[in-house]
């Protein structure tokens, strides 16, 4: 019993973990139906300099704050950069130019700080808190809850606010989204401002557990990804649910079968979903109106 | 770094012009992977053979004749580091070639180096490079079979008999798993828990929950590198499993006790070289001298502290310079081969070398030290 409590608190750690990776890509994707695959480099940005700022004397709190912007000014560079001039383009070129992008922000990590690993200390400490034999980090309590909490503020975001359904908008038809009013560009803007913003506050909490170094974006971004891929892309309750669910799959594979197989489990129960379910647990069906 | 080996090949040229005679120079060819997955090997190695070239010949060369150094960045990939190899000996015309970072890159640069007939010393530690003996291939790192049998020699020491390994399935985990699998029950070792992590895992307690459940096991041994020894010394903290946990030579550096935190870390035991316990050393040891002048003028130079991979090629140069020096002829890749087979007593960062027609390592268990951590700082326990 205590081993089944131990492996569910290992997946809710990994899983809150690709939840908070999968939360970022909602933002970009319901604003241009763009996967945004410098996603990993965000959250990997967002760890780094808190890493270097933190060590340069500044106290922890402050260290994220300047990641978070940072790296959500960065967001916005890419879009002012390589996607607004690409406007027009068709999806996969964008998703294209996103992958060219994290590979430019991970050569100019290495460049600019180094490539050894790095973490800086948990929140609150590491003593772990024991519940009925089991131990869970408090660190994980802190990832977990801030996949909540990304988690109800986008929801807020995009069905209370208008700025939430301007980006809605905008991805459902970009002309009409014009013609009634609404600044696309900022939106774009905006979009991608949010999603880096997410991306290094999910980097900020999960290096003291997964450390961090100038390569780690890529894995992050593809189990984020599949996380995001098996809730429904774009759907926030989709991501968390997505992230939460392949955590615990492969902890339980690890657990209960074999930790050489816990992937293969994981990608075969999201291969069978995604079969059945084409648009994931919580995606909406598309209708092409002709 | 070309443009570099080019301004020093037109000082020379001018050098010569003005003097009227050409000065002679040995060439000698590197391709590492200073950027890349394995730049945290390849770095400090290319750092360590341009600092060691640029003082050699400040203080005359071997000779009197200087080294001209053709350092090429491979960025961890087989297939430049082939390219590179070739030309290194067509169009470079190197006498020896030192890298290979990663075996994968070693491989590619081997069979260069065989079929051309140019020494190579290779950097990377699977023992398949030296194993059957090739006639130009030699290495300087450790096998990971040795690092098995000394962290066996430790256990059996205790009179541990049962242990429970995790390892990481990076090319490193892997291969040392299978070695260590293999010479186990050579030491009276009975694995009796065998899981593995991915190399990018947040999370392990739940193969070490099973190690746990598994009845007898006295100990753990983490064969990996990178981020995962880390986590899984940080992990077998948090779940309080209280038997000692071994780790392997690949996370042999301070930065590891930095990531696992000194508290989880404390007693942990792994196989490690001098390098690593350089200002502990007596000053009676054989390795004194060498470790200390490298690693003095490495953090002089870089301002960074050394590393295990900076130190293998630091005596894969050492190995280099002693056989040119008794080879006679610098031109000759044929006679370097022969003189660095008949290397004997040479030390290094690593250990002390004694080449032999069937040992192209040349070092054996006395190379490794058993460390241990304790109060977030090294420990000989020998």
């Amino acid at each position: 019993m205590d081993a089944l409590l131990q492996f569910l608190f290992s997946g809710l750690t990994v899983g809150a973990v690709y939840a908070l990776v999968a939360l970022g890509f909602t933002i970009i994707y319901n604003a241009s139906d763009v996967v945004n695959f410098a996603q990993g480099e965000f959250v990997m940005l967002g760890g780094m300099i808190t890493v270097f700022t933190y060590q340069a004397g500044l106290p922890l709190p402050l260290a994220a704050v300047i990641a978070i912007l940072v790296t959500s000014a960065i967001g916005v560079a890419l879009n002012k950069l390589a996607i607004e001039p690409a406007r027009g383009a068709p999806v996969v070129s964008l998703i294209i130019i996103t992958i060219g992008a994290s590979i430019v922000i991970r050569g100019a990590t290495q460049l600019i700080f180094d490539k050894q690993l790095h973490r800086f200390p948990s929140f609150s400490g590491d003593d772990p808190i024991h519940v009925l034999g089991a131990t869970i980090l408090p660190q994980s309590l802190w990832v977990i809850a801030g996949a909540l909490a990304v988690f109800v503020g986008l929801w807020i975001f995009f069905t209370r606010t208008l700025t939430g359904k301007a980006v809605l908008a905008t991805a459902n038809n970009r002309v009409a989204a014009q013609l009634v009013g609404i600044n696309t560009g900022w939106v774009m803007t905006l979009s991608f401002g949010l999603s880096a913003a997410i991306g290094a506050f999910a980097g900020v909490l999960v290096t003291p557990i997964t450390l961090v170094g100038y390569d780690v974006g890529v894995a992050l971004a593809l189990k984020g990804f599949a996380a995001a891929m098996l809730g429904g892309m774009g759907n926030p309750k989709g991501a968390l649910v997505g992230g939460l669910l392949l955590g615990c799959f492969e902890a339980l594979t690890a657990g209960y079968l074999s930790s050489q197989y816990k992937e293969a489990v994981a990608f075969i129960v999201i291969l069978g979903v995604l079969f059945v379910m084409p648009q994931g647990l919580f995606g909406s069906k598309s209708t092409e109106r002709v | 770094m070309m443009s570099k080996t080019t301004t020093a090949l037109a000082t020379l040229a001018a050098l010569g012009a003005l003097t009227g005679a050409a000065q002679a120079e040995i060439r000698l060819g590197v391709s590492v992977s200073a950027t890349g997955p394995a730049a945290f090997l390849g770095d400090p190695e290319a750092k360590t053979l341009e600092m060691l070239v640029e003082q050699l010949n400040e203080e005359g060369g071997i000779n009197g004749e200087e080294i001209a150094l053709t350092l090429y960045d491979d960025g961890g990939d087989p297939n430049k580091a082939r390219t590179f190899a070739t030309r290194l000996v067509e169009d470079d015309e190197v006498v020896a070639i030192i890298g290979g970072s990663t075996t994968g890159t070693t491989m590619s640069i081997l069979s260069v180096a065989e079929d051309e007939g140019i020494p190579f010393i290779s950097l990377a530690g699977a023992i398949s490079i030296i194993d059957p003996v090739r006639e130009f291939v030699f290495k300087t790192p450790h096998t990971d079979r040795m690092a098995c049998e000394k962290i066996f020699t430790d256990m059996q020491a205790q009179d541990i008999t049962r242990i429970g390994m995790i390892s990481g399935t990076d090319g490193f985990g892997a291969s040392m798993q299978a070695q260590c699998k293999d010479v186990a029950g050579e030491y009276g070792i009975e694995i009796v828990a065998d899981e593995t992590y991915g190399p990018q895992d947040a999370d392990m307690t739940p193969q070490l929950t099973r190690i746990r459940n598994t009845d007898g096991v006295q100990a753990v041994l983490n064969p990996g590198f990178g981020q995962g020894p880390a986590i899984v010394t940080r992990n077998v903290a948090q779940l309080g499993f209280e038997v000692p946990l071994y780790q392997s030579h690949g996370v042999a550096s301070d930065a590891f006790i930095e990531l696992a935190g000194a508290e989880a870390a404390e007693g942990l035991r792994l196989p490690g070289t001098a390098l690593l316990i350089a200002d502990k050393l007596a000053e009676d040891d054989a390795q004194y001298e060498v470790v200390t002048s490298y690693t003095e003028a490495y953090k002089a130079k870089y301002d960074q502290d050394v590393s295990t991979f900076g130190g293998y090629a630091h005596d894969a140069f050492a190995l280099i310079v002693d056989a040119i020096s008794r080879a006679g002829d610098s031109e000759d890749p044929q006679a370097i081969r022969d003189a660095l087979e008949e290397t004997s007593g040479l030390v290094g960062t690593t250990g002390t070398y004694a080449f032999s027609p069937e040992d192209h390592l040349g070092l054996d268990l006395s190379a490794f030290r058993m460390l241990e951590i304790k109060d977030g700082d090294w420990l000989s326990v020998e």
